[in-house]
């Protein structure tokens, strides 16, 4: 909502700060420099990238984190001017030939878990400002006033304007901006935003929006840095908007080394989407949404605050309503060049509740985590419903899987009376009341009544329920899902050992772009023993984050795959497409890489990670224990809803006799048997990662993947 | 829609249309940089044009491809970022590319093969249909 015209706005903006620099080519997929803002000292500099940075951290999240670590203290808080957004590329990060090529990886001090947290989004942004001449941008400091930071690539300007009339939601601030900053209507294509809006003002569980234009729709559409409290950050530093403009994009904007050998590799996986991709994943046709059905027949959606993983109202948020919803037949890539084309829309949406009601919108997604934690988690089976969360989630700035996650924590503390009218003001959190779930999201927007207390995440709820009100601690420590202070995203991991791992170790929370092992263990036994997950928790973290470090999307590894690849000897790990990276990685970089080079470049990253992680005050075995419903049934009735598969676990795994015992009796055995399979996995996990007991890893293991940099072992020396 | 229209038939296969086209738009003879190609087949030559189907058109992120009023397909090379999306999507495989360009380039009917083929196996003629 916004009364001013681009000319008011306009005229109330004053450059506070302004920073000239030498416009340059990208060299081999680098700059070489990364640009630091400081919104609370309106200093702004250019920093050079030095050859160790290359080598040690590669790129993306890796410069990120080394920028961050160089900025923050070991007591800094996520509010603390100190604190930094960061925004960082990749040296493939931007070229239009490989599909998926063009994330920005974000990283801060979350509020949720008071560790950096890492975001990998889609967008403009990202390209458009490593091509306007920097590998990483730091965002530092805190603002008296309302401000942007504005990249003007086309002429090597940086500045800081206040923008106080501008709106604060994503979907309206990123038109204004567009609009302001575009050289005329028809280039509007050539300016990104990032934002975050009115719930970020007054949640944690809040996120950035990435614009890009939509030329064909004439609409700024936006991908979301979702997790962790991003948007909280920004906006803490009165921050409004980050804004880059750069006009010049071409096909070898990166000046690879060989562009032919780019061109053939992404031409081979262009001409694999269009071959296969229907029958295939559909991604083309409705995103990550067409995993609904599989995750509901699987028994792996979530339903009920991850209780159920089916529910026979998931057939109306299955992948045919998302295909008659999504406008279909429109080249959906985030950045160009994909082929992909996963960020579909439901075009002319018109609003029915909230401040924009009435108002017809595009809505981007909703995508596979939104429809289950928006969606089945709450029990809202009314797709055009869980379109209606999904917008305003994006343009409040609030992360729909954490909204989800925490709204179902808290729909199942009202189904047991822990939550009432008296402490919601009024809200009827029963089940699947899509209105009550809707107006959450209003007080988070006004900064008013139970959605603030709610937007503060699961943890932070759930200590509120103790403190104020007497709840049961321990009851609701087990249907809290969340680690870390991070809400789980949305697949049932109870009856996957690995994925418990997969979930709950991963460095930022419990986030599934580390690892996705569920069928590899539940479904194809493929991973039976401890040490088989062990490898499995090592390499897919490890191949996961070298997509963070490089500016690539995960999705066009293995959503689509080569038509032979299940006769390969490790389809899990699609060997074709990692190949394809190596050679895109060579032919931009002109460095040779292989699969352990690979390995070993994330290695250290992530070990740097983890002991930032421990820096700060977590990353150890203490802080990597899950919530019981993410490892087994919490409640009588979750596990009499499958006593076949438990009795049979009673019987099999603990050779005892199912039929002699009480339901109580028998979760009991099943908890101590599950949660000492846990910590056995650990065991194995920590071991086969280099790290000791304690999850701190060892000095020879930093010495031998090359992070053994000073600052690194004084920290790892508080913990040994 | 206008378009070349291809008489394989009448092919004899001596690549004076390659001459012209790669001549006419690059400056050089180079058949790899012509927006037709003659190949030799079996019983005689197959005849890669494009037909301005138009299939391109929707792949394009940037909308550098666009149709004129005769319903040719035309690339607007400042505007293309040389993703080859189109390229992968060509039912016709005829959106080519040449070692070391960036953008790719196709046929946009001009009728210059057409006017020097020597044995009248190409045309520029219009039909009703996509």
């Amino acid at each position: 909502m916004n009364e001013y015209s681009i000319a008011e706005m306009k005229a109330r903006h004053k450059v506070l700060a302004e920073f000239k620099y030498e416009l340059r080519p990208v060299i081999k997929g680098y700059n070489k420099r990364t640009l630091y803002v400081n919104v609370g000292t309106l200093e702004i500099k250019e920093k050079p990238v030095s050859d160790m940075m290359i080598e040690k951290f590669n790129g993306g999240k890796g410069f990120d984190l080394k920028l961050m670590w160089d900025a923050v203290k070991d007591t800094t808080r996520w509010n603390d001017p100190e604190n930094e957004i960061c925004i960082a590329f990749g040296p493939v990060c931007g070229n239009t030939n490989y599909p998926g090529s063009g994330k920005s990886i974000v990283t801060t001090i979350s509020p949720l878990t008071e560790i950096p947290v890492d975001c990998n989004v889609g967008g403009h942004f990202g390209p458009y400002t490593k091509f306007s001449g920097f590998d990483a941008v730091e965002i530092q400091g805190k603002s008296d006033e309302e401000v942007i930071v504005y990249i003007d690539g086309d002429h090597g300007i940086v500045q800081i304007i206040t923008a106080p009339l501008e709106a604060i939601d994503s979907h309206v601030v990123a038109e204004q901006f567009i609009e302001q900053f575009a050289d005329s209507p028809d280039k509007k294509q050539f300016v990104s935003v990032v934002s975050a809006g009115r719930g970020a003002d007054h949640t944690f569980i809040s996120c950035l929006n990435f614009s890009y234009y939509d030329k064909r729709r004439n609409s700024a559409r936006l991908k979301q840095a979702g997790r962790g409290g991003t948007g909280r950050v920004l906006r803490d530093k009165k921050v409004k908007a980050i804004v880059a403009k750069y006009s010049g994009l071409k096909g070898d904007s990166n000046n690879p080394v060989d562009i032919e050998t780019l061109q053939k590799t992404g031409l081979k996986l262009h001409h694999e989407i269009i071959d296969n991709d229907a029958t295939q994943c559909q991604m083309r046709q409705c995103g990550t949404a067409h995993l609904v059905e599989i995750m509901n027949d699987y028994d792996l959606l979530p339903v009920k605050n991850f209780k159920y993983g089916e529910h026979p109202d998931a057939k109306n948020l299955a992948s045919w309503e998302w295909k008659k919803l999504f406008t279909q037949n429109m080249p959906d890539g985030c950045w160009f060049g994909c082929t992909l084309a996963c960020c579909k829309a439901v075009d002319q949406f018109e609003l029915r509740t909230g401040p924009y009601k009435g108002h017809k919108v595009v809505v981007d997604g909703p995508e596979y985590e939104t429809v289950g934690g928006c969606g089945s988690n709450i029990c809202v089976f009314n797709a055009r419903d869980v379109v209606e969360i999904n917008f305003y989630c994006d343009t409040y700035g609030i992360d729909t899987i954490s909204f989800g996650t925490t709204t179902a924590f808290a729909m199942e503390c009202y189904e047991y009376g822990i939550l009432n009218k008296e402490i919601t003001g009024g809200l009827d959190l029963t089940w699947g009341n899509a209105d009550s779930v809707l107006e959450l999201l209003h007080q988070m927007a006004r900064g008013e009544g139970f959605g603030v207390i709610l937007g503060l995440g699961v943890q932070r709820l759930r200590a509120y329920l103790v403190k104020e009100y007497g709840a049961d601690d321990k009851f609701l420590k087990d249907i809290g899902m969340e680690a870390k202070g991070l809400e789980y995203s949305q697949y049932m991991s109870k009856e996957s050992l690995a994925q418990q791992g997969g979930y709950t170790l991963a460095l930022k929370g419990p986030q599934h772009d580390e690892a996705w092992l569920i069928f590899m263990d539940m479904v194809n036994n493929r991973i039976p023993t401890f040490e088989d997950k062990a490898e499995a928790l090592h390499y897919f973290p490890m191949f996961r984050t070298w997509f963070g470090l490089q500016g690539l999307c995960k999705l066009p590894w293995n959503d689509i795959e080569p038509v032979n690849n299940a006769e390969t000897s490790e389809p899990a790990k699609v060997p074709e497409h990692v190949d394809n990276y190596l050679t895109i990685y060579e032919a931009i970089t002109g460095k040779p890489l292989d699969r352990e080079q690979m390995i070993l470049q994330s290695e250290r990253v992530y070990n740097f990670q983890k002991i930032f992680c421990m820096r700060m005050g977590k990353g150890r075995r203490q802080d990597d224990r899950p919530p019981y419903r993410a490892v087994g049934p919490v409640t009588e009735e979750e596990y009499l809803s499958r006593q076949e598969r438990y009795d049979k676990h009673v019987k099999e795994k603990l050779g005892l006799d199912p039929t002699t015992m009480t339901t109580q009796e028998k979760m009991a055995k099943l908890r101590a048997y599950r949660e000492d399979q846990y910590e056995q996995l650990i065991d194995a996990v920590y071991k086969r990662k280099g790290w000791n007991k304690e999850g701190v890893p060892t000095i020879e293991h930093l010495q031998k993947i090359g992070m053994d940099l000073p600052e690194v072992i004084e920290v790892v020396k508080r913990y040994l | 829609m206008k378009y070349l229209k291809t008489y394989p038939e009448k092919c004899t296969g001596c690549h004076t249309c390659e001459q012209v086209c790669s001549e006419l738009y690059f400056k050089e003879n180079n058949r790899d940089k012509s927006s037709i190609h003659i190949i030799t087949q079996e019983n005689g030559f197959d005849m890669q044009v494009c037909n301005q189907c138009q299939t391109c058109v929707g792949e394009c992120p940037t909308q550098a491809l666009t149709i004129t009023p005769q319903g040719v397909v035309m690339l607007n090379k400042k505007l293309c970022i040389g993703c080859y999306a189109c390229v992968a999507v060509c039912p016709t495989k005829v959106m080519f590319t040449y070692h070391g360009g960036v953008n790719p380039f196709k046929c946009i009917a001009c009728g210059a093969c057409a006017r020097k083929c020597p044995s009248q196996a190409l045309e520029i003629t219009t039909r009703e249909e996509k």
